[in-house]
């Protein structure tokens, strides 16, 4: 190599740089597009209706996605409630107890699982839940929501916590603390703010999440009154309306695209900041 | 004096490795014992033994006993949190909890554990800051935060904090090692006061300091108790010909 | 203080709960094969290895076979890998090696944001603007230029298998570029230094220095991106023209396994018709299990995330 001409050295390493940076040009640039178009259709499309109304029949115009926007919240929520407890406790185990050959199965598992296709949750969800109940409900996209952020909540807490220092937990427990009071009261105290940041980042991945609710929550034209109902969500009615061929729907399609990239970017901005501020 | 600690046959293995071998000392009550000596030579190990910080440590072995008065420290049915208790420690680095005041810092070993009534805190937080000679630097300030306070005066307060919850027995794992000369000097003076109600252990890596602070000096190397005594007597007038090399700085 | 024994019990207790919970990703992952598994033997019993051999789908008669779908599935995620893997590794190394501190940092984080964009959403701008934009300016011109090709036969119907390897390549790559980018810095810098200290340029460093030392972790990478492509739902189903024929043609619309499952599963109406769908879900499963056991290996071994515990 160093006895190639030092010309044709410098060639291969100008048109290697090039075409660095030519490919990261190409891999921004659809980024770029595709935001301009959301936020082009999207802001044209929003309105305050988009928040308080829900959808309206085919052929009439305005109409929003009220509904869909209150039952991702909703199912959102339930996930969180009972996704979010076990993953960051079994986070805890993994830290304070985990240097066996079972952590690190779990952790493997956690891994793997967080690369499944969510669709499978979806069907998973339907047979253990849809079916024994005798319908789609939100219950069962809840359930399936809070199957896709375990594994996510597991790792995230787990790489935070393992960042809280030993000597603050040798701290508490030279001060006669029992370990388990130290985990949560030092360590999972002490990793809040990370923590936090993986809660959003977890959030803000299942919010987007269409596939595990197409058979599970399977959507709702109208108000959900109870929980063992379909239910609708902002992504489900963002589907449907896009593949539907009336031109009223794809601008409310655009509106909840908007909604939802702002959701987005609004989370893991927030996780960003909490992030930051957390090391300055 | 009475015997407060009596080490026999302390073995510590972590995986493979020997780290300390068939140590046995005694400490008498309301003295101060320094354990010097090389580093890597097993100081700090043995003295993390005697409030069983191992246990946190998967690959750790302890075998033998330690007798805290009438109790194995060791024993089957002791509760580590119950000798954690009675046996206090200050680290090398001052670690106050970041995200508490100074005043919660004091009584964070009754906070964590969540027993404590509002009129006694006030009470522990002032008796203990005095103890250690911080109160008047900071009872103007007391509900800001730890981090705010200098090394040495975090130093202090991590000792406020161990003596809070009434220990019979401090450890201290070099406990001025990163502080500035002045900060050193106060923890010294703190030492000397803090032996009449305490029984005291000091691991350090500076022969002057545990000459200046200490009743009783051990000098250890490669995880064996080579020599203790009498502070003055290990200093002037060594038994073992290894003490006499480290402590006149010929190896070490 | 008062509560002296709770530390043995109370450690106990909180040790044994928190390993409960940790255990339930293991108890997830054998749930959801299972569960599989037992949703797909009506299927399996019934059609055997003709279920992937065949290509008849017949709701009314009852007789199912998958061959179509796995065909859609590899040919787009093969396809949208072999252009998503070199732009992503250009891109990494551009963040990495290349770019001033502040515009890598920047780029990362734009990359991070299209990561995070939901599926549905590319989906949707893919119907709505991209296929329209295929259909009246890329697919003529393959058409005129390279319609001798087999791959570029037919009619413009905007849906197509082009369009859904278009839309997977644009979804993997900011997947694929994090994690090559986590790999390349990694890679100590003192080989770096060294392959500089010896008088390369700076593409030479990559070359001897950074390339191999991350190899099995790009590989790792890319292969996670498979995964995903293989997976992907929804931004494929809108585009792909959900249409079970196997054909040469990257003009034509296809089909894809989590495409039908998307479009079939909620309206079900016999029981077989509903076990084929889980026995392409299992077979869908079995292959991102695969995958993704691979990646990891493949990224454990870079990244020795495994080695958590006490300091």
């Amino acid at each position: 190599m160093i006895l190639r001409s030092i010309t044709l050295r410098r060639t291969a390493n100008l048109s290697a740089t090039l075409l660095m940076g030519g490919a990261t040009l190409l891999v921004l640039l659809p980024l770029i597009i595709i935001f301009y178009h959301i936020v082009k259709m999207g802001i044209s499309s929003i309105s305050l209706d988009f928040f308080t109304q829900i959808p309206k029949p085919t052929g009439e115009a305005g109409g929003g996605m009220a509904n869909g926007i209150a039952g991702s919240a909703i199912m959102i929520g339930m996930a969180s409630l009972v996704g979010l407890p076990i993953g960051i406790f079994g986070a805890v185990y993994l830290t304070e107890y985990g240097t066996g050959k079972l952590a690190t199965a779990i952790r493997f598992c956690a891994d793997v699982l967080s690369g499944i296709p969510s669709i499978i949750t979806g069907m998973v969800a339907y047979s253990m839940l849809v079916v024994p109940l005798k319908g789609f409900s939100a219950l069962a996209g809840s359930f399936a929501l809070s199957l896709i952020m375990i594994p996510i909540v597991l790792r995230t807490t787990e790489e935070q916590l393992k960042m809280v220092p030993a000597t603050l937990r040798e701290a508490s427990l030279a001060l006669g603390v029992p370990l388990w009071r130290t985990s949560i009261k030092v360590t999972l105290r002490s990793a809040l703010t990370g923590v936090i940041t993986g809660v959003l980042l977890a959030i803000a991945r299942v919010a987007g999440e269409t596939a595990p609710l197409l058979f599970t929550a399977l959507g709702n034209q109208f108000w959900s009154k109870k929980l063992t109902e379909p239910m609708a969500a902002l992504p489900l009615q963002i589907f449907n309306f896009a593949i539907s061929p009336y031109e009223d729907w794809h601008r409310l399609a655009w509106a909840g695209a908007l909604v939802l990239v702002v959701l987005m970017f609004g989370l893991s901005l927030a996780a960003r900041w909490l992030g930051r501020s957390k090391h300055s | 004096m009475n015997s407060k600690l009596a080490i026999r046959d302390l073995n510590i293995h972590f995986g493979d490795n020997h780290a300390v071998k068939n140590v046995a000392m005694e400490v008498a009550e309301n003295s101060v014992t320094a354990i010097i000596g090389p580093s890597g030579c097993g100081k700090s190990t043995v003295l993390r033994s005697i409030n069983r910080m191992h246990d946190l440590t998967p690959s750790a072995r302890v075998t033998g006993t330690i007798m805290l008065d009438d109790t194995d420290i060791y024993g089957r049915s002791v509760d580590p949190v119950t000798i954690r208790r009675r046996v206090g420690m200050v680290f090398q680095k001052p670690n106050p909890f970041p995200a508490m005041s100074i005043y919660d810092n004091v009584i964070a070993g009754y906070k964590l554990n969540g027993v404590l009534k509002k009129g006694d805190a006030d009470e522990i937080v002032e008796s203990s800051l005095k103890r250690v000679a911080l109160w008047d630097e900071v009872k103007d300030r007391l509900r800001t935060g730890a981090v705010e306070l200098s090394g040495g005066q975090q130093q202090r307060l991590c000792i406020a904090r161990t003596i809070a919850v009434k220990p019979e027995v401090i450890l201290m794992d070099e406990p001025a090692s990163a502080l500035d000369p002045i900060s050193t000097l106060k923890i010294e003076e703190l030492i000397e006061d803090l032996k009449s109600k305490y029984t005291i252990v000091i691991v350090t890596h500076n022969m002057q300091q545990a000459a200046r602070v200490s009743d009783v000096t051990a000098f250890f190397y490669i995880g064996e108790l080579v020599e203790i005594g009498e502070t003055r007597k290990v200093f002037t007038n060594p038994e073992k010909k290894q003490t006499e090399d480290y402590i006149t700085g010929r190896f070490g | 203080m008062q509560n002296s024994a709770q530390g043995i019990k109370g450690d106990a207790i909180f040790r044994g709960f928190t390993l409960l919970l940790a255990c339930s990703i293991i108890v997830i992952l054998l749930l959801m094969t299972a569960e599989m598994v037992k949703e797909s033997l009506p299927a399996i019993s019934r059609f055997g290895w003709r279920f992937i051999s065949g290509s008849t789908w017949d709701a009314v008669q009852e007789e199912f076979a998958s061959l179509p779908y796995l065909y859609g599935s590899i040919v787009s995620s093969i396809l949208a890998i072999l252009l998503a893997t070199p732009l992503s590794i250009g891109t990494a190394l551009f963040i990495t090696e290349l770019a001033p501190r502040k515009v890598g940092a920047a780029t990362a984080a734009l990359v991070e944001l299209l990561a995070a964009i939901p599926s549905v959403i590319y989906g949707l701008w893919g119907i709505l603007v991209m296929t329209p934009w295929l259909q009246s300016t890329i697919q003529p011109f393959l058409i005129e230029h390279f319609g001798f090709l087999p791959f570029f036969r037919g009619a413009p119907y905007g849906v197509s298998m082009l369009a859904a390897v278009f839309i997977l390549m644009i979804m993997i790559v900011p997947i694929i570029t994090s994690i090559t980018k986590e790999v390349l810095m990694a890679v100590p810098s003192s080989q770096k230094e060294a392959a500089i200290a010896l008088g390369a340029t700076r593409w030479e460093m990559i070359r001897m220095a950074v390339l191999p030392y991350g190899r099995s972790g790009i590989l790792g990478a890319v292969i996670l991106g498979l995964g995903r492509a293989i997976g992907e739902t929804m931004a494929v189903t809108m585009v792909i023209g959900n249409t079970p024929k196997i054909s040469l043609s990257l003009l034509s619309p296809a089909y894809t396994m989590p495409s039908v499952i998307a479009n079939e599963f909620a309206e079900t109406t016999t029981k077989m018709h509903a076990s084929a769908l889980m026995e392409i879900g299992l077979i869908l499963l079995f292959v991102t299990l695969v995958i993704n056991f691979l990646a990891r290996m493949l990224l454990w071994s870079v990244t020795r995330k495994w080695k958590g515990g006490v300091a």
